[in-house]
């Protein structure tokens, strides 16, 4: 079991075309994700690594049977790119894309709360079911198909939990990029819900940033409702105040978004803290084991 | 984005919003110039992308024309340190302005709420002083109205703000025009943080913006009309600046570790580990999932253009990012610049072997790690 996606998701690619598109379509493949149709209005009709090219996601939809969509567009563009796929009906969209800017989102999100659609990121690294389905640009080699969820702001930081987990010999059920930018389609809670109400997840690893206070809520809501333990980490306790650390929403403004008070939060609601990143396969082991 | 003062009051008054008369000037002739023209007395303003200015000497009402000059000569082409930027910014422009009688000053600005993806509009009968210590100490003098933009600005939310502001009547006509402006300057110009500290309400009985920040959403620069004419990179870190001229997001710190990573994630996180074993990191630094040897070498050199770094600490997860491209990239910097400072590496993931053999084969003062936290122990240990 896993959340979001399995072997049986197909997976349309939209921006196949593109130089990030393209290559991460390949690394797809070559994990054996389903990718059964990319879409670029100007190259329909032709194909990508066997891959049918359509020009729009209602026709890729429709032509094969669709229920996933991955987006690659660039950030001018990513915005309608996700309100198409949310107009198409597609279950789960994950958007890649960087840099898109907070007014587009704030559309997109509109829309996106009237429909059924899930959408991961932008700004995000995607989701992988390890050993059935990747749907992102993380490096699929680290992972382990196994019983821990992960679910985390960030990119990077995410491989470096994975790889931790994995190195102890812990699998993990699906890990979750949410995204770095200070709107985003799917949260924390609506996560952490999945991992819950999933039988195969046994625990849930949940690495947050500092800014906003996604990290508080979530805190919040696994006090009064999350039936399996979680371990958490938190980056940026030495980030200055005012400063965008690389992602839009990485921000610590008049004082706020402190990863000091988000782990207070935490640790308040009984979630197991690991203080650095190196610790959190560590946390993870002896929780399992406890 | 930052712009000056004098920049996001030329966009108030373009909207519709009246603002103090002033002029922008740049030498102690126009300076004379311009408060002649508007008579005296009226301020002097400092223009630099930092708030905090009237604490730190940067704004000064003038009477006559010795002082003007006394003043103007003492700030124009100086460094201004405010407690917003210690280190100080360049002075190279000065806004001289009308003064007018004030009656009360408020507070009104607007952020984008990320908790319910509302546009939040923030007043406070408070205004004109520090208004993260108000909103810390009496939070209850912090007002706030949320603007749904399916719906945009109506006339009730103006009329909300006005009751909990308790502005007369008289004052409503005036009030409601410039919370108008504001609004559609936020929604138009793609605007990330807009605050007016302070609105006066004047002797003449109006709303007067007497100070305005405006502050671009970074995403959103390519489609800001007329965006060239606002930059002013003189009042950025120039390390900063030449950072994201090659895509990188960099950020000075105060420590003595250089950091180069993959990342904004693990690059904070690399921060933070540093700090847990006892050093200071000397930047925040991503070099971003599609590093070339070319933009690795850059980032190199800016790191190292730092004069107090003593050990450069690279971390580099590869997903999409390759360890061997990343380790060319070092190789080629460190020639060039001819460095013989310790460089702790950690490398994992994509190419990780490829890129350790290519380091440990070079000339470089390479010291190999097998973990982050292994990586910052010894990235201490070099510099003591």
């Amino acid at each position: 079991m896993s959340i979001f996606i399995d072997s049986n998701t197909r997976i349309i690619v939209q921006g196949i075309t593109g130089s990030a598109g393209s290559f991460h379509t390949t690394q797809m493949l070559n994990y054996k994700s389903k990718i059964v149709a990319g879409v670029n209005p100007r190259k329909s009709n032709t194909t990508y690594q066997g891959v049918p090219i359509y020009g729009s996601v209602l026709e890729a939809k429709k032509e094969q049977d669709a229920n996933a969509s991955i987006i690659y567009v660039p950030a001018p563009f990513a915005a309608d790119a996700i309100l198409e796929a949310i107009d198409a009906e597609i279950d789960v969209i994950v958007c890649i894309t960087e840099g898109i800017p907070v007014k587009d989102m704030l559309k997109v999100k509109m829309y996106i709360d009237k429909s059924n659609s899930i959408l991961i990121g932008p700004n995000c690294p995607g989701l992988i079911t390890p050993g059935q389905c990747k749907m992102g640009i993380m490096p699929g080699f680290i992972h382990k198909s196994g019983n821990v969820g992960v679910v985390s702001r960030s990119g990077t930081l995410t491989y470096e939990a994975v790889y931790q987990l994995t190195s102890l010999g812990i699998g993990q059920s699906t890990c979750v990029g949410i995204g770095g930018d200070p709107i985003i389609g799917t949260n924390f809670i609506d996560v952490l819900r999945k991992f819950n109400d999933d039988k195969d997840t046994n625990a849930v690893v949940m690495i947050g940033e500092i800014g906003g206070n996604a990290e508080e809520d979530a805190a919040e809501w696994i006090k009064e409702n999350m039936t399996k333990p979680v371990i958490a980490h938190i980056v940026g306790q030495t980030a200055p105040s005012g400063k965008r650390m690389g992602h839009a929403g990485a921000i610590i403004s008049s004082g706020k978004g402190t990863a000091k008070d988000k782990i207070k939060a935490l640790k308040a609601a009984g979630i197991h803290v690991a203080n650095i990143s190196s610790d959190i396969g560590k946390t993870v082991k002896s929780v399992l084991q406890s | 984005m930052k712009i000056h003062e004098y920049q996001a009051k030329s966009i108030l008054k373009k909207n519709g919003i009246k603002v103090p008369r002033g002029y922008v000037v740049d030498s102690v002739q126009s300076s004379i110039e311009a408060a002649e023209t508007l008579g005296f007395p009226c301020l002097v303003k400092a223009q630099v992308h930092a708030g905090g200015r009237g604490k730190s000497g940067g704004i000064k009402l003038v009477r006559n024309e010795q002082e003007t000059v006394s003043f103007v000569k003492g700030i124009l082409n100086t460094s201004l340190k405010t407690y917003q930027n210690p280190d100080g910014q360049p002075v190279n422009k000065l806004l001289i302005e009308e003064a007018c009688e004030i009656k009360k000053e408020l507070y009104l600005g607007i952020v984008t709420d990320r908790s319910c993806n509302k546009i939040c509009i923030i007043a406070s009968l408070e205004g004109g002083m520090n208004i993260e210590e108000i909103a810390e100490k009496h939070p209850e003098k912090i007002l706030k109205q949320w603007v749904d933009t399916s719906i945009g600005i109506k006339e009730f939310h103006i009329r909300n703000l006005q009751y909990l502001l308790k502005l007369d009547e008289t004052l409503y006509s005036s009030f409601r025009t410039c919370v108008y402006g504001l609004y559609n300057i936020y929604m138009d110009y793609d605007v990330s943080l807009l605050e007016i500290n302070p609105l006066a309400i004047t002797g003449n009985n109006e709303v007067l913006p007497l100070d305005a920040k405006i502050v671009f959403d970074d995403n959103a620069i390519y489609r800001i009309k007329d965006v060239e004419s606002l930059v002013d990179d003189t009042q950025e870190d120039s390390k900063e600046v030449l950072a994201k001229s090659f895509n990188l997001n960099y950020i000075t710190l105060d420590g003595n570790i250089g950091c180069l990573v993959n990342g904004a994630g693990l690059a904070m996180s690399t921060m933070d580990i540093i700090k847990h074993v006892g050093g200071e990191p000397a930047n925040f630094l991503d070099v971003g999932g599609s590093a070339t040897e070319s933009t690795v070498e850059e980032a190199f050199k800016i790191i190292l253009s730092d004069k107090n770094i003593k050990c450069l600490l690279i971390n580099v997860f590869g997903g999409i990012a390759r360890c061997d491209i990343i380790a060319i990239g070092i190789v080629n910097a460190a020639t060039k610049i001819n460095t013989n400072i310790p460089i702790v590496v950690r490398l994992e993931g994509t190419k990780s072997e490829e890129g350790r053999a290519i380091l440990n084969n070079s000339t470089l003062n390479i010291v190999s790690a097998s973990s982050l936290l292994d990586a910052a122990k010894k990235a201490f240990e070099s510099i003591k």
